[in-house]
C-alpha cells in the first residue's frame, strides 16, 4: 500500500514544476483576462462590473474598427504575398541546384534577426527625403512617396483622386510595414515549403519528363496537389502571426499615435494603448479576447480540415 | 539556360535580401555628414568606425546587454531542467490523467502571445514583480515546445537501459540526468539554441514588464536609444548591428538547429 501511493507522487514530482509555471502564466491568465474583460478595470483594480460592456464599447469605438481594418488589410496583403514570393523560391531552390546552403541561409536571415534592428534600417530606409526607396523611385523615373508617414490609401494614391473608406485601401504607411514583413518572414515560409517539396517522391516526376509534361504543367497538375497540405499549413500559420502583428508598428508609426491618422493602427497596438496609455485594462481584455476568439477561430478550421485532409494519397 | 536563369532570380532576390543588412553596416560606418548625403553613397568614403564607440557611450549598452545574458542563460537553464523533468515523467511513468495533462499543455500553444500581455502584467503587477528580473524570467521557463520535443527523444530510449542502470544502481533522476539528457543532446542542443535566440530577441514583453534601465534588456534599451535619437542614424545603425551581430554568428555556427526549431515549434520570431 505504502509503495504504491509512493509510485502515484513521483510522477507529479516531475512535473511541479512544469505545472506551477504553466498554471500560473498560461492557464490562469486566460480565464483572468475573460474576467477582466466583463469589469470596468483601472490602475486601481475592478471598479465596477460591466458584463458585456466592455464587448459593446469595442463595437462603438471607431479606432477599434479602424483596427480591425488595419489587422484584416495587413492580413489580406501579408499571407498571399508572403507564400508567393517563398513558394516561388522554394521551388527555385529544389532545382537540383548547387549553392542551395548559401541561398537559404541569406533567405532567413531576416527571420533570426530582431525586429527593433530590422525596423530601425526599413525606417531609414523608407526616410522620405534621403531613402534607399525614394532614391530608387526617383532612378527609376517615378514620384517619391512619403512611406511610413502617408495616410492616404494605396488605391487612391494608384488612381490619384480620394476614395470612400473601405475602397481607399491600407495606407502607404500600413504598405510600408506589409513590405518589410513580407520581407522578414519568406525564409521562414520558404524552408517549410522546401521540405514538403522534398517530400514528393521522386518518380511523379519521372513519370511526368517520360510523358513529356512541361514545366508549368508540372507544377500545376504534380507539385500544386502534392503540395496542398503544406500550402495550406503555411496559410494558416501565416494568417494565424499576421493577427498576432504589433512590434512592427510601435517601432515604426508609433508611439504614440499607431501612424499616420491611426492607419497603422492594429488590435493589438489598440489594447496595448487601451492599457498602458489609458490605464483601461477592462476594455485592453475585451480586445484580447476577440482576438484570441479569431485566432482559436482559425486554429480550430485547421484541425478540422487536416482531419479530413487535404492532400491526395 | 534554365538553371541560368533560375541562377539570375536567386541571385537578384537574395540581393534583396543582403542590401538592408548592408546599408546597416554601411551606414554604421559613415561620418554623420556623409550619411545624409543624396545621393548616397554605397561605400563610406571616409570610414567612421568611432561611431560605434559614440553609441556605446550614448546609452548603458554594457548594461543592457549583461542583463539580456544574464536573463537568456537563466531562462535557457530553467527550460533544460523543467523540460526535463517533465518530459520524463510524460514519456516513461504511468500515472492517472498523464495523456490529459500533456494535452493541456499542448492546447496552451494555442494561446496567441499578445493575449496573455494584459492578464500577464496585472498577475505580475500583484506579485510586486513588475520592474524586476523575476518578470522577464519566471514566466519562460517552462517551454511546452520544448516539452513535447523532449518527451519524443525520451521514448525512442529503450527499456533496458532503463533496467540495466536501475541494477547498476542508478536512481531515476540519476538515470534522467546521466543517461536519458545525454541521449537526447541534438534535442536539447536545439531547445537551449533556440531559447537563447528567444531571449535575446525578446522584446514585447519586456517592454511592457519593464521601466527602469538597471534591468532593461537589450532589445527594449535599443528601441528607446531609436526613439531618443531618432535622426541620427549613424549611431542608431551602429548600435543596431552590434545587437544584431551575436545573433548572425550564432545562426553561422547552428544554422541547421535554428532552422529546424523554428519549423518545429511553428514559431516565426
Amino acid at each position: 500500500m505504502k509503495k504504491r501511493i509512493c509510485i502515484s507522487i513521483k510522477p507529479f514530482l516531475y512535473l511541479l514544476p512544469a505545472i506551477i509555471i504553466v498554471l500560473v502564466f498560461r492557464f490562469f491568465p486566460i480565464l483572468y483576462v475573460a474576467r477582466v474583460s466583463l469589469f470596468k478595470w483601472g490602475i486601481g483594480g475592478a471598479e465596477r462590473f460591466t458584463g458585456f460592456g466592455n464587448y459593446l464599447k469595442a463595437l462603438s469605438d471607431p479606432y477599434f474598427w479602424q483596427s480591425l481594418t488595419n489587422t484584416l488589410w495587413y492580413v489580406v496583403f501579408v499571407v498571399p504575398l508572403s507564400i508567393f514570393f517563398s513558394l516561388f523560391i522554394a521551388l527555385l531552390l529544389n532545382s537540383k541546384i548547387k549553392r542551395i546552403g548559401f541561398f537559404r541561409t541569406v533567405y532567413f536571415l531576416p527571420v533570426v534577426t530582431s525586429i527593433v534592428a530590422i525596423s530601425m534600417v526599413w525606417k531609414w530606409i523608407y526616410h522620405p527625403k534621403i531613402g534607399l526607396s525614394n532614391y530608387t523611385l526617383t532612378f527609376l523615373h517615378f514620384p517619391p512617396q512619403r512611406w511610413l508617414s502617408e495616410w492616404r490609401g494605396i488605391f487612391e494614391i494608384i488612381i490619384g483622386r480620394n476614395l470612400p473608406d473601405v475602397l481607399a485601401g491600407p495606407s502607404l504607411a500600413l504598405l510600408s510595414i506589409i513590405i518589410m514583413m513580407v520581407w522578414k518572414g519568406i525564409g521562414y515560409n520558404m524552408v517549410i515549403f522546401l521540405a514538403g517539396l522534398q517530400n514528393i517522391p521522386r518518380n511523379y516526376y519521372e513519370a511526368a519528363e517520360v510523358d513529356g509534361a512541361s514545366g508549368f504543367s508540372v507544377f500545376r497538375h504534380i507539385t500544386w496537389p502534392l503540395l496542398s497540405s503544406t500550402t495550406f499549413y503555411v496559410l494558416i500559420i501565416s494568417t494565424i502571426t499576421s493577427f498576432q502583428v504589433f512590434a512592427p508598428v510601435w517601432l515604426m508609426t508609433g508611439p504614440p499615435a499607431g501612424g499616420p491618422l491611426g492607419s497603422t493602427n492594429v488590435l493589438v497596438y489598440h489594447l496595448y494603448d487601451a492599457a498602458f496609455n489609458f490605464s483601461s485594462y477592462g476594455y485592453a481584455s475585451a480586445i484580447s479576447m476577440i482576438l484570441f476568439l479569431i485566432v482559436l477561430t482559425l486554429t480550430i478550421v485547421q484541425r478540422k480540415v487536416v482531419e479530413r485532409r487535404v492532400y491526395y494519397e | 539556360m534554365k538553371k541560368f536563369l533560375i541562377y539570375i532570380f536567386l541571385s537578384v532576390g537574395a540581393l534583396l535580401f543582403i542590401v538592408p543588412f548592408y546599408w546597416m553596416v554601411v551606414t554604421s560606418l559613415k561620418p554623420a555628414v556623409e550619411a545624409v548625403k543624396f545621393p548616397p553613397t554605397w561605400i563610406p568614403m571616409a570610414p567612421r568606425p568611432e561611431n560605434y564607440i559614440d553609441a556605446l557611450k550614448a546609452a548603458p549598452f554594457g548594461r543592457y546587454f549583461l542583463n539580456t545574458l544574464f536573463i537568456a542563460i537563466i531562462t535557457t537553464l530553467g527550460v533544460i531542467i523543467t523540460s526535463s523533468l517533465a518530459a520524463y515523467a510524460f514519456a516513461r511513468m504511468q500515472f492517472k490523467g498523464r495523456d490529459v495533462i500533456f494535452l493541456l499543455f499542448l492546447a496552451m500553444m494555442m494561446v496567441p502571445m499578445p493575449v496573455y500581455i494584459i492578464p500577464g502584467y496585472l498577475i505580475l503587477a500583484s506579485f510586486g514583480w513588475i520592474d524586476t528580473f523575476y518578470a522577464l524570467i519566471v514566466p519562460w521557463i517552462v517551454n511546452v515546445f520544448a516539452i513535447f520535443l523532449l518527451r519524443q527523444h525520451f521514448r525512442t530510449i529503450p527499456k533496458a537501459l532503463y533496467d540495466a542502470a536501475t541494477i547498476d544502481g542508478c536512481s531515476e533522476l540519476g538515470f534522467l540526468w546521466r543517461i536519458a539528457v545525454p541521449l537526447s543532446k541534438p534535442a536539447v542542443v536545439t531547445i537551449a539554441i533556440f531559447s537563447l535566440l528567444a531571449s535575446w530577441n525578446s522584446f514585447v514583453w519586456p517592454l511592457v514588464m519593464t521601466n527602469r534601465e538597471e534591468i532593461r534588456p537589450v532589445q527594449v534599451g535599443l528601441a528607446y536609444f531609436i526613439q531618443e535619437q531618432s535622426t541620427n542614424y549613424t549611431l542608431l545603425s551602429a548600435a543596431s548591428t552590434l545587437v544584431v551581430l551575436p545573433v548572425i554568428i550564432l545562426f553561422f555556427f547552428f544554422q541547421r538547429q535554428i532552422i529546424e526549431s523554428h519549423m518545429k515549434s511553428g514559431m516565426k520570431e
